[in-house]
């Protein structure tokens, strides 16, 4: 490396940074969309590392589905004291109390596409006009295509075929009353990038990343963690497997896989070495190959 | 189904992995010149598609009846453009080898979407282009060479693409070659590579040709892999834009006062006497903080905190510069500007501006020429500037500006102009030069106020 060469990781945070400080610049009330996956606790990160030593300057937005894995709440929990952040919670139960959703029926219901109403609910009562996100270019096809500043219209809808230019690093946020952006800062890293950083920061990430017993529902390929939230056919029985998650979502819509990986090295051999993109554990793409270009024109994060 | 394979790695080790560069690159191609079956042929030869991906792609094909795996679907990600067959936005992908990790920019290159290619290009260290080695230099090539000069993208790679359908022939490729060295004569100055390929058959892309042994040079991959790029940035004009102040008001950091933003040229150092701008103010670097600790210097591009010596009223969009080669200041400013607007720029319109970290609006005084970028000509005599040409304007900024020419700081001399009616960025703007505006140069109404 050059002496004055950046490495792919720092040059990366370097970019998240600056992105980060141009929100708080060009937004009024910005939020962090944080699930305590392991790319919205990148993003918490990077945050705390643009802001230092003062605290982040906008809140952490979690939007609540009632079906999280409890070592995922207990780790928000913890992570927003160390870092001093600010919480709201958005729960999709009040939308469903409210009669804003409907909560869907049968095996398969998930509460992941309610999401999506109780998010933009939440961003208009805390007026927020910034949502930033842990999204990734590289996790799916139809955000290959996202900008960093991605400008949504009153409705919160993506018109993926009227983007704005986005040149050299000049980020233009400027939006007509009652409009708002989604901000990705990690736009450009890719899944391994976010566990070698993970790996390099030593940042502390919930315990269903590494491989844990767990009662599974094996249903259509896909490796439900057993709950009270999932709706089991008739012919299905629980069976204790060595699991562990690569992603955290909806406890009924997020695939765990078999994996021995107890440490960082072992998860970052694993990523190294593995076949399946991580979305590919998620049973919300797989209702149709354009399903994330949907749902994403709606809202979706 | 759920386990993940593990399969042989001879690539990977934590340690190599954490000692990456990074390299972004953007392509431009015709409709039909293989630049998605390029790409697929880079990542999947690179093993950078898994399983499920290639799953996806092998089952579109067989919907739509093609004989093989379709390797450019993998880049054509919306639905809309898989139902037209092209590609109609800037897409990303993302591989990487055991010496860098690269982001692509995949563009579209039709003639209409000059916009995104710009998008895609504006921060790229090399830019691909790639000619049908059947039909040679052609007018889009010629436009996207000139787009790629008028970025200053600092390397340029010219993939011959289909040699398996002209037999492999040397004598195709240098004719190809020789063609397009004379059309780069033409062009400022960029790092120029040639390689013969068939990205269908993976001739050169990342594994050596058996067909073309008459080529000694690098496969595209060890090209990528090896292109100096240290010296794209500016290591010698210290240059800080500031972006954000950082005031933590708690009891640990009482008075502390910090200027956040990342370095866009030099070397920073503690203790270097530094000069604020636009109030022209001198000081000295009090500290150089991150949140893994004080450092006693800072290059670009990184992102860190300065704090001064002395108390100055320093707020976003001032820039703090080392005190030798400083900036140009000044409010008459010539730009190349590629137009992205849908309505024409304006003659005599005000725009908003944005550059580096600094907001401000602006008059159009003059369209000096647009530039055909088939031919790199200048047409005087229609100024009529649409969406996807590029011109030659002055405008005349409200508040001074402080930059440096494009050529010399990308960062520095790059500005965009927002309709601010919309809000839409309308203008891709590279600074050529401050200007005097002297009588009788004017070409539009010069009574307008802003």
């Amino acid at each position: 490396m050059n002496r004055y060469g950046l490495t792919h990781l720092k040059e990366l945070e370097a970019e998240s940074i600056y992105v980060l400080r141009e929100v708080a610049a060009q937004f009024e009330r910005p939020a962090l969309l944080f699930s305590g996956g392991k790319d919205s606790i990148v993003v918490s990160q990077l945050a705390r590392k643009a802001f230092f030593p003062a605290r982040i300057p906008f809140p952490l937005m979690h939007v609540d589905t009632g079906h999280n894995f409890p070592e995922a709440l207990a780790y928000r929990d913890e992570w927003v004291e160390k870092i001093g952040a600010h919480l709201i919670v958005a729960f999709v139960q009040d939308s469903i109390d409210s009669g804003r959703v409907v909560e869907e029926k049968g095996y398969n219901a998930s509460r992941n596409a309610l999401q999506t109403v109780t998010l933009l609910d939440a961003i208009e009562e805390h007026k927020i006009d910034c949502a930033i996100g842990g999204a990734r270019r590289d996790e799916e096809k139809a955000r290959a295509k996202e900008r960093f500043f991605s400008h949504r219209d009153e409705f919160g809808q993506w018109d993926p075929k009227n983007q704005r230019p986005e040149l050299w690093n000049l980020f233009n946020g400027r939006k007509a009353m009652g409009e708002h952006f989604r901000v990705f800062p990690i736009s450009n890293w890719t899944e391994m990038d976010v566990w070698q950083y993970i790996y390099q920061e030593q940042i502390p990430i919930p315990e269903i990343y590494f491989t844990h017993r767990r009662n599974i529902i094996e249903r259509d390929g896909v490796l439900y963690a057993y709950s009270d939230f999932l709706n089991l056919r008739p012919a299905e029985k629980p069976v204790e497997m060595q699991v562990r998650f690569r992603t955290v979502g909806d406890m009924t819509c997020t695939g765990a896989v078999e994996s021995p990986a107890s440490t960082l090295e072992d998860i970052i051999q694993e990523v190294a070495a593995s076949r399946v993109t991580e979305r590919g554990t998620r049973a919300d793409d797989k209702r149709s190959e354009a399903a994330m270009e949907d749902r994403k024109k709606q809202g979706y994060f | 189904m759920g386990a993940i394979d593990v399969v042989e790695q001879d690539t990977f080790s934590s340690a190599g992995y954490l000692n990456m560069e990074l390299l972004r690159l953007s392509t431009a191609g015709s409709v039909d010149d293989g630049k998605s079956t390029l790409i697929g042929r880079l990542l999947y030869d690179t093993k950078s598609i898994f399983e499920d991906q290639y799953a996806a792609i092998e089952e579109s094909s067989h919907k739509r009846g093609e004989d093989y795996v379709n390797l450019a679907l993998l880049t054509d990600g919306l639905r809309a453009e898989r139902e037209q067959g092209i590609t109609i936005d800037v897409a990303y992908r993302y591989f990487a080898t055991p010496k860098r990790k690269f982001i692509i920019a995949d563009t579209p290159g039709h003639i209409q979407y000059t916009r995104n290619m710009v998008t895609g290009a504006s921060t790229a260290n090399a830019a691909l282009i790639l000619i049908d080695a059947r039909k040679g230099v052609i007018e889009q090539t010629c436009r996207h060479a000139i787009i790629a000069s008028v970025l200053r993208i600092p390397h340029l790679i010219v993939c011959v693409n289909k040699m398996d359908l002209v037999d492999w022939d040397q004598k195709v490729f240098e004719k190809i070659k020789a063609d397009f060295e004379a059309l780069a004569s033409k062009l400022e100055g960029f790092d120029l590579h040639f390689i013969p390929m068939s990205a269908l058959l993976g001739d050169n892309v990342v594994d050596d040709s058996e067909n073309m042994r008459w080529y000694r040079g690098l496969t595209l991959l060890g090209l990528l892999e090896t292109i100096y790029i240290a010296s794209d940035i500016n290591r010698t004009d210290c240059r800080f834009p500031v972006q954000y102040v950082i005031r933590p008001q708690s009891a640990e950091y009482h008075d502390y006062r910090g200027y956040a933003g990342r370095i866009a040229g030099g070397i920073f150092r503690v203790g270097q006497r530094v000069n604020v701008l636009p109030s022209g103010l001198a000081t000295r670097i009090k500290s150089i903080d991150t949140l893994d600790g004080s450092l006693q210097q800072a290059f670009a591009p990184m992102s860190v905190v300065i704090t001064l010596e002395d108390e100055i009223d320093i707020s976003r969009g001032d820039l703090i510069v080392g005190d030798e080669d400083l900036p140009i200041v000044s409010q008459d400013i010539e730009l190349t500007v590629c137009w992205l607007g849908a309505r024409p720029l304006q003659p005599g319109g005000k725009y908003a501006v944005r550059h580096t970290t600094r907001d401000t609006r602006a008059i159009v005084k003059q369209i000096r020429y647009k530039i055909d970028i088939s031919t790199m000509e200048k047409i005087e005599d229609d100024i009529t500037i649409a969406a996807n040409d590029v011109a030659r304007i002055k405008i005349r900024t409200t508040t001074p500006l402080a930059f440096d020419k494009y050529n010399r700081n990308r960062t520095m001399g790059s500005l965009i102009l927002i309709d601010e009616a919309t809000n839409v960025t309308v203008g891709a703007g590279m600074i050529v030069s401050p200007t005097q505006l002297v009588t009788g140069d004017v070409n539009v109404a010069d009574g307008g106020t802003i």
